[in-house]
């Protein structure tokens, strides 16, 4: 028997191993767009494309971290995009048409994510349905859900300039005229934050446990259940605060919507080098996969390619990263 | 030898339609290497999942350091000092080698997890076993031997007073196997007791000091290695009864043609230069111990798993095999060992089974023609016999013996020539599995050829016309029917490099 290590210097030298091959390529491809954009389009190089830029990277950041931990365990969370579309929906219908302070409505978007993704891990876990099915399930609830609650029409959360639109300075904040993205710090502190649960605590190594092997991690006298729903419930938390980012940035929500945003945060995961089949991941790489994402989805219409373009090159790159994922587990076997 | 630290006693275990173990004994020593035997099915397995809390036992007694126990899980067992070693790596393949050792005992620094200290802890460990692994490698990037190994300083880490090697040297290498007795040796000088599961005579001669055989889930007897010879053991594993009436001569004629010629067939570690011939009317034997590669042989034969050599001649005419489509376009059908998963569609009917593999001639224009297919299912449900009050029967209702006969019909609708059945009769109770018997006769006697893996001594005997014995990926023997014997079967089936 051979031996499995291979490889050659580049993917064998330890710096590269420490930080990942994949995430180094994202990198790369990430200077090599921007570049691209800038080249072909003056407007892509003015300051306002970075803010638009942070705008589309804070909410997809915040559910891409969160579906990180689902497919990290093996599984998937479907409910991530029309959730954070209802739970806004929820959260600005307090606000604006029962007049809550605004504190309790952005208490109240983060707790349904957090009931949410609570039912969806026991959906998992206990009911042992697919987490396909299950989240694909819930995300048909909270798409009904939100429009219920606000009785079919459109919520407007309050606009920056409103006495109540503190909550949209969170993220981009008014400087001496100059817009500052804010969020982009507390992206990061949560990226960081939630790294290290990944990592260096016992619920994040048993989730990727679970993920690399389910039934060993059982044998090891681990409370499998748990951990799954753990998974599901910092899935569902994140959607939550990624409701806020959007809402921060894009104001209105539509009830119903939503629909298809998830793909570009489970697409931003996996193109950062996290496996559809479960064992690894890594929220740095979630976090460069999800800049991919939303310099594509800023720069190609700046290139006069308009949305059905948009789409069809993003499935191109989800091809892609989901093949170099076919790829790696090819070389584990 | 020092003290008994471990005393089974009387041990029975029944499951539903099956005795799995007849009152069986076994006594571990401290300091003893012992062996435990049998063919495959013997009850070697299901003893130690006795042991260990997997199964509860019947009847009998469990005596550990001098008192009574009885474990209800792996983890009461493994706090207990008793842990196993199993066959099957329980590996988390994307975590460390020092993650993987400490799982769900994560050494801790507050809230955080302390992955310094752990790997030093491992490689402690290692430097106390005398192996060199590093602790901080990724489990997967490790040999399959090297995995072994730290399987081993997981049990060590545990304190295990008693560890049990369900068949160890399965997958590993000369050296690496080298490397595990000096480790066992090393455990049983620390006065731990060890049992060794296997089926290699060699290492049982080499490692072991004590040998217990069981045969058909009852215990038979134990030995001093050292005052026993090899055919002593095998006698023991094999018995001296009679079964039933094995065939004494091949009814194959002397001038049968050759249908198919398989020659220097190579796929992976499992299927390694392995050449033989079937001939026209002839049941070929395929006989082994487990994990002696006759299903990969097959797997391979069929195009089910990619070959990195070999020829292949059907009728003369040699041919390529690339995909299962192409074995079943020469005429070549698998009957597999897992029925369920790749045998039948147990929730579709008897009649859409039937005409599964060859759908293209039940075609109407772009429709399938569902009256011919029910004539020609029913046409077969009743020359196999088949028991089902319809073909529109879903298979899932079916028995096992039934279900089998529905696999061997699809392939029949097919016209295959060459029938390949891996384990026919597993999982079919005792009337049902002569049946199968008749039928594979009928089937030859009709002119078609079958190859037949199986792991029941009786069954190779009763059927075959020829015996194929591999052992470890390699053609170790080849038997004509009237000269094979319990024995030397056996013999060729331990028979190593």
């Amino acid at each position: 028997m051979t031996d499995k290590k291979q490889g050659n210097a580049f993917t064998n030298n330890p710096v590269v191993r420490a930080i990942g091959v994949q995430k180094i390529v994202v990198v790369i491809v990430l200077i090599a767009m921007i570049l691209f954009f800038s080249a072909m389009s003056p407007a892509f190089r003015q300051y306002s494309t970075i803010l638009s830029i942070m705008d589309y990277t804070y909410y997809l950041a915040f559910l891409g971290i969160g579906v990180t931990f689902c497919l990290i365990t093996g599984g998937v969370d479907l409910s991530i995009g029309t959730g954070m579309f209802c739970y806004a929906l929820i959260g600005g219908y307090l606000i604006t048409q029962k007049h809550t302070p605004v504190i309790v409505g952005i208490i109240v978007t983060i707790l349904c994510g957090l009931i949410m993704g609570t039912v969806n891990g026991l959906i998992v876990s206990k009911g042992g349905h697919a987490p396909f099915l299950a989240t694909l399930c819930t995300m048909m609830i909270v798409r009904g859900l939100g429009a219920i609650i606000t009785g079919g029409s459109s919520i407007t959360w309050p606009g920056a300039t409103a006495p109540n639109g503190w909550t949209r300075t969170l993220f981009k904040m008014d400087i001496g005229g100059t817009k500052v993205p804010l969020g982009f710090l507390w992206v990061m502190i949560l990226a960081v934050a939630m790294s290290i649960f990944l990592n260096k605590t016992r619920p994040g190594r048993y989730i990727i446990a679970i993920g690399s092997n389910k039934e060993a991690t059982r044998l090891s006298g681990v409370n499998v259940a748990v951990y799954q729903t753990i998974a599901y419930v910092i899935s569902g938390v994140f959607t939550g605060l990624a409701a806020l980012a959007y809402s921060s940035a894009f104001q209105s929500m539509i009830p119903g919507g939503g629909g298809g945003i998830e793909l570009n945060a489970i697409g931003g995961a996996i193109i950062g080098g996290t496996s559809m089949n479960g064992g690894s991941g890594t929220i740095a790489g979630t976090i460069l996969g999800v800049f991919i994402m939303s310099v594509l989805q800023t720069g190609l219409p700046l290139i006069g390619l308009q949305a059905n373009y948009q789409q069809i090159i993003i499935g191109l790159v989800l091809i892609i990263a989901v093949y170099i994922d076919v790829l790696k587990n090819k070389k584990l076997a | 030898m020092g003290d008994v630290i471990l005393t089974m006693k009387g041990i029975d275990k029944s499951f539903p339609g099956v005795h799995a173990l007849d009152h069986v004994d076994l006594e571990v020593k401290k300091g003893e290497v012992h062996a435990l035997m049998g063919e495959n099915g013997a009850g070697k397995s299901t003893l130690m999942k006795v042991l260990t809390g997997i199964y509860s036992k019947d009847e009998g007694t469990i005596t550990y350091e001098g008192k009574e126990v009885e474990f209800s899980n792996p983890r009461e067992a493994q706090d207990a000092g008793i842990v196993i070693v199993h066959q099957e790596l329980n590996m988390l393949g994307h975590l460390t080698v020092a993650q993987n050792i400490f799982i769900g005992r994560e050494i801790m620094n507050g809230k955080l997890i302390n992955d310094k200290k752990m790997n030093e802890e491992a490689a402690k460990l290692f430097e106390q076993l005398g192996i060199d692994i590093d602790p901080k490698e990724t489990m997967s990037r490790l040999t399959v031997g090297k995995q072994q190994m730290c399987e081993i300083a997981k049990a060590i880490s545990h304190e295990a007073k008693v560890i049990i090697f369900d068949e160890p040297s399965a997958a590993l290498t000369e050296a690496e196997i080298e490397e595990l007795f000096k480790i066992i040796r090393d455990l049983r000088d620390k006065q731990m007791g060890i049992v060794y599961i296997s089926h290699r005579m060699d290492e049982i001669k080499v490692i072991t000091d004590r040998v217990t055989v069981m045969r058909d889930g009852g215990y038979v007897g134990t030995l001093i290695t050292k005052d026993s010879t090899k055919d002593d053991i095998i006698n023991m594993m094999v018995g001296r009864v009679i079964y039933e009436d094995p065939k004494t001569e091949s009814a194959v004629p002397k001038d049968a043609p050759v249908v198919l010629k398989v020659e220097h067939l190579n796929a992976g570690r499992m299927v390694r230069d392995v050449s033989f011939e079937l001939r026209k009317g002839e049941i070929l034997g395929f006989s082994g111990l487990m994990g002696a590669g006759r299903t990969e042989t097959a797997r391979a034969l069929f195009g089910a798993d990619p070959k990195e050599g070999g020829d292949i001649y059907v009728n003369g005419e040699k041919i390529e095999i690339k995909t299962p489509q192409d074995a079943v376009k020469h005429g070549i059908g698998y009957l597999s060992e897992d029925r369920k998963r790749y045998g039948i569609v147990v929730d579709k009917t008897i009649a859409e089974n039937s005409t599964m593999a060859s759908l293209e001639h039940f075609m109407k224009g772009a429709f399938i023609d569902k009256k011919r297919e029910n004539e020609v299912a029913q046409q077969y449900v009743e020359t196999l016999k088949t028991k089902t009050p319809g073909v529109d029967q879903l298979v899932v209702n079916l028995s096992g013996g039934n279900q089998q006969k529905v696999v061997i019909a699809k392939w029949l609708v097919r016209n295959c020539d060459i029938l390949i059945f891996d384990e026919p009769t597993r999982g079919i109770d005792v009337g049902a599995k002569s049946e199968i018997y008749q039928l594979m006769n009928e089937l030859v006697a009709e002119g078609k050829s079958i190859i037949m893996i199986s792991s029941e001594m009786t069954e190779i005997l009763r059927m075959s016309d020829r015996i194929v014995v591999m052992c470890e990926g390699r053609k170790t023997g080849e038997l004509d029917i009237s000269e094979a014997t319990q024995e030397r079967i056996m013999h060729a089936a331990t028979l190593r490099d």
